[in-house]
């Protein structure tokens, strides 16, 4: 393995072919593919969206069976959450960290490829589900007892247990990977109050993974236990309480949610002041609001429960501290408005996006706001109000923060623009599509239609909301395709980007587009929050294109990979036996062994 | 950030205004329309619930009325024109930062304390002479039982108007949630739990409710019918209840029917009072009185009745109810000896 070694004249990202891709360590490259692989399960998880739309557009519908339904549901939900969010937002950590943050790499390059692997095997094995005896069918929140042996016999419920242990891996090592980048790797003279907001919310949403995937693993432990051994963690007929998962499910739940909104905040928080021409309005408070609301995300858990019966005194507590997040919110909601406010605003695709954020997100957390109040959320937990509610936040917020991060960072990714005329196409029909999809969902709860019903009868007045809420999916879809018309044709053929395309504030629009291999020739120095807008700091900044010397980079390795692909085969012998566990446990060991003593230079 | 006047006219109207509204619009959207309404409240309890709602929809849509308002304007007035001036660079404004912390503040205080007080007044004890009702949630049908009147059934929920009802709820097998929108909130039935609701009821009628919690395959099918009753009627139903089934006589199809039920598996799940004694499905003494079958999932007429009986799980995917596999003339006759069961 030989040290790559960069010179002016002999860039390291000559590499190609699909070994270059399998063995890369470069967080640009592993960047592209999570977003790539996070992508298609978008895509993915929303077919089995339309076909659950499909399946209720009128009542009584035969389309799909319940079994199915069930299936469907609980793999959107997971799909959406795991394998489509939580990597797109890893896709854009990966790739504008570094650049943002002034460093050729992350701290751990090879770590950071095990942990895209690990997530792509894992979700592979998820999805394996589908055709090897049928998909879990227990909600995405596996709700015990449901999840036990006696009512969930089949392989469904393990699938989803060791899939998200899996998942569970490759979330931990990237946000241990970030937190040291982010905390080690800062180019000199970037104090912690001069990071782009982006990079805050990398780092608030690490700290969130770090503490929340503990939990969730303990509680599947438990689960698999009970499952595979017989244990009775949730067996309420050897007296267990099966509350005790909705706690631990919940405690990690919550600030799963958090894990989800944030970098889209953090993405928003850059593109409105880049197309106001205007600094972010009161950096520091919304940096300690995204601090605030990460901590304050560990206090409400119980809001999921409130119809269990904690008694008036938690549902009080619970109530309470939940609807202080509301404030730290609403700061955000009016600094990003502030930060417009006597600005020159350009409408750029991406900035529309930002704009859509903040109108759909207000009105999720608005709703958020109705069920933050128990006795009116007893009326709303488990109905439509609340799927309304959920997908105005991570459809409405998070969804199209990340568009606007993909519109905002395309240029710098691929080197091209991605096409303004079909990006406003996109952007309107996706706004319209989505409020047609999910706006009625919120009347239909309140007149009554539990969610997860894969039926409802007639005459109970759902029929014309729903078919417009099927409609509206199908229009989402058309709307997603033009997105994939414009991101196929801007990638090839899109207009040359240039360094800096929109006259952006941080550091990585000083260097070209796409990056090379070593982003940074030589490493930049930091004088300001803003380091491009400011007469000294910009020269500062354009300066680390200069090379100063040889660069050391690290070298390429396949046993990330391997590693990944060892100890996904031994997780997955839980299910298909000792004869595929055994050689997987063996192929990680030795991966893992190699890799320790692999030369690295 | 919020308009506000002293004059308690003003606001009184701005409430008017504001609330009345979008909820008169829903109002309009009538029980007949959507039977299964939460925004009909037709007791003590949906009532509190309604009015703190009020006062929740109240906020949020000044809220976002501000707040899109406000967007929409910002982005207008600030838009890119040939000739504006090029943006001054504000970093913050500490006053402007501590009103809109603090304006939130408020109205969440605002909202907080009518909520706490909902809360205890809804979860505290109830009345203590309400009739009790004890609920369990089944895969997929709910039972109901009333301990004071001795008396079981299933899936429909019989209730005297203006008397408090406390119902302690429990499940037989995995997590449900209890809900009949139009008299209030839902709650959960959770293994080794008993959770109660109580509420008086304040209109005759009929209400749909149903299953709230993901149980399994027949999530969707597990319904239910609450009939609020006046006094007499409601004493003249548990008075037909507390009696023995009917005893059809043997040579008569109902009859048949009798023998076909004591003869074959039927016994091993259903009650019927002096005649069998299992617990896994329905109590069925007084099954030809209701309205529906299945989980209130079909009405109960003899077709529905004959197709469910022959084949229970093509009428409700999952069901634990076995295709004993009758023939046409077993069919008929339990169908003959179930409807009997007045």
């Amino acid at each position: 393995m030989a040290t790559t070694v960069a010179t002016a004249h002999a860039p390291a990202e000559s590499q190609t072919g699909l070994w270059s891709w399998i063995t890369t360590v470069d967080h640009k490259r592993i960047g592209a593919m999570y977003g790539t692989t996070a992508f298609i399960f978008f895509l993915i998880g929303g077919i089995e969206a339309l076909l659950i739309r499909i399946q209720l557009m009128k009542p009584e519908n035969t389309f799909i069976g319940p079994d199915v339904f069930n299936q469907l549901f609980t793999m959107h939900g997971t799909t959406m959450i795991f394998l489509a969010i939580m990597p797109l937002s890893a896709s854009f950590f990966n790739f504008m960290i570094p650049l943002m943050i002034g460093a050729r790499d992350v701290a751990f390059p090879r770590l950071n490829a095990f942990s895209y692997w690990v997530y792509l095997f894992g979700a592979i094995f998820l999805n394996l589900s589908f055709v090897l005896g049928g998909a879990p069918n227990t909600g995405w929140f596996g709700y015990s007892n449901l999840t036990s042996t006696q009512y969930a016999p089949g392989h469904g419920v393990d699938f989803w247990a060791i899939g998200l242990q899996i998942l569970g891996v490759a979330s931990l090592a990237a946000a241990f990977n970030f937190i040291v980048t982010i905390v080690n790797l800062r180019a000199p003279g970037m104090k912690m109050m001069r990071m782009p907001p982006f990079v805050w919310m990398t780092l608030v949403t690490s700290f969130l993974i770090i503490f929340a995937f503990p939990v969730i693993t303990v509680a599947l432990v438990f689960l698999l236990f009970d499952r595979f051994t017989g244990t009775n963690f949730f067996v309420p007929a050897a007296g267990a309480d099966p509350l005790l998962w909705q706690h631990l499910f919940w405690l990690f739940g919550h600030p799963e949610v958090y894990i989800l909104i944030l970098p889209a905040m953090g993405i928003v928080s850059e593109v409105l002041p880049t197309f106001s021409r205007k600094p972010l309005f009161g950096y520091p408070v919304v940096v300690y609001s995204g601090i605030f609301i990460g901590f304050m995300g560990w206090g409400v858990w119980s809001h999921h429960m409130f119809s269990v019966g904690l008694g008036p005194l938690a549902d009080s507590f619970f109530a309470i501290t939940t609807m202080m997040i509301a404030i730290p919110t609403a700061v955000k909601i009016f600094n990003w408005i502030a930060t417009m406010w006597g600005g020159r605003l350009e409408l750029k695709t991406a900035m529309l996006f930002s704009l859509g954020f903040i109108a759909l997100f207000t009105m999720g957390g608005l709703s958020g706001f109705m069920h933050a109040s128990p006795p009116a959320d007893l009326q709303q937990t488990d109905t439509y109000f609340v799927v309304a509610h959920i997908h105005y936040v991570l459809f409405g917020g998070a969804i199209m923060g990340i568009f606007s991060g993909l519109y905002y960072w395309f240029p710098k990714m691929t080197g091209r623009l991605l096409n303004e005329g079909l990006g406003k196409v996109h952007f309107w029909s996706t706004l319209i599509a989505m409020n047609l999809t999910f706006f009625p969902m919120h009347f239909v709860g309140l007149l009554g239609m539990p969610r997860r019903v894969y039926t409802y009868a007639p005459g109970m007045g759902f029929d014309t909301m729903n078919m417009m809420s099927t409609v509206g999916a199908l229009l989402l879809a058309l709307s997603v395709l033009v997105f994939v018309i414009n991101f196929l044709a801007s990638i090839r053929g899109g207009k040359v980007a240039g360094n800096d395309p929109w006259g952006g504030a941080s550091l990585e629009w000083a260097i070209p587009s796409p990056p090379p291999a070593y982003n940074f020739a030589s490493l930049p120095e930091v004088h300001s929050l803003d380091p491009l807008w400011h007469k000294e700091s910009r020269e500062a900044a354009l300066a680390s294109n200069q090379m100063r010397g040889p660069i050391h980079m690290p070298p390429n390795s396949h046993w990330p990979m391997f590693s990944a692909f060892g100890m996904t085969l031994m997780m997955s012998g839980m299910i298909f036996g000792w004869f595929v566990g055994i050689p997987g446990l063996l192929i990680m060991l030795f991966s893992i062994y190699s890799w320790a003593f692999e030369p690295c230079a | 950030m919020v308009v506000r006047s002293n004059r308690p006219g003003f606001r009184r109207w701005l409430a008017a205004v504001i609330v009345a509204a979008p909820l008169a619009l829903l109002a309009g959207c009538t029980l007949k329309e959507y039977p299964q309404s939460s925004l009909n409240p037709h007791s003590d309890y949906a009532w509190i619930i309604q009015h703190l709602l009020n006062q929740l929809v109240f906020w949020v849509l000044i809220i976002f009325t501000l707040v899109q308002v406000l967007l929409i304007y910002t982005v207008l007035r600030f838009r890119n024109r040939p000739g504006a001036p090029e943006p001054e660079p504000v970093h913050g404004n500490t006053a402007l930062e501590i009103a809109w912390t603090v304006a939130p503040a408020i109205i969440l205080a605002l909202i907080a304390v009518p909520t706490v007080m909902a809360i205890f007044k809804t979860q505290g004890a109830a009345p203590k002479d309400a009739l009790e009702i004890k609920v369990v949630g089944h895969q997929w049908w709910w039972e109901f039982q009333y301990p004071s009147l001795g008396i079981t059934t299933a899936s429909e929920m019989h209730v005297p108007v203006n008397k408090a009802v406390v119902m302690d709820i429990e499940t037989a097998d995995v997590i449900h949630s209890f809900w009949f929108p139009v008299v209030g909130g839902k709650r959960d039935a959770v293994p080794n739990h008993t959770n109660h609701l109580f509420f008086t009821a304040d209109s005759i009628g009929t209400f749909p409710g149903q299953c709230a919690e993901l149980c399994g395959i027949s999530h969707a099918n597990m319904r239910m019918k609450l009939f609020v009753q006046s006094a007499s009627d409601f004493d003249a139903w548990a008075a037909s209840q507390k009696l023995p089934p009917n005893e059809p006589d043997s040579t008569t199809l109902a009859g048949r029917g009798k023998q076909e039920f004591a003869n074959g598996a039927c016994v091993g799940c259903h009650t019927i009072n002096g005649l069998s004694e299992g617990t896994i499905g329905p109590n069925l003494t007084h099954f030809g009185s209701r309205t529906s079958i299945a989980g209130a999932t079909y009405e109960n007429n003899t077709d529905n009745l004959a197709k469910w009986v022959a084949a229970p799980d093509k009428r409700k995917p999952g069901t634990l109810m076995l295709n004993l596999g009758l023939n046409p003339d077993q069919v008929t006759a339990l169908v003959a000896y179930l409807q009997s069961l007045k």
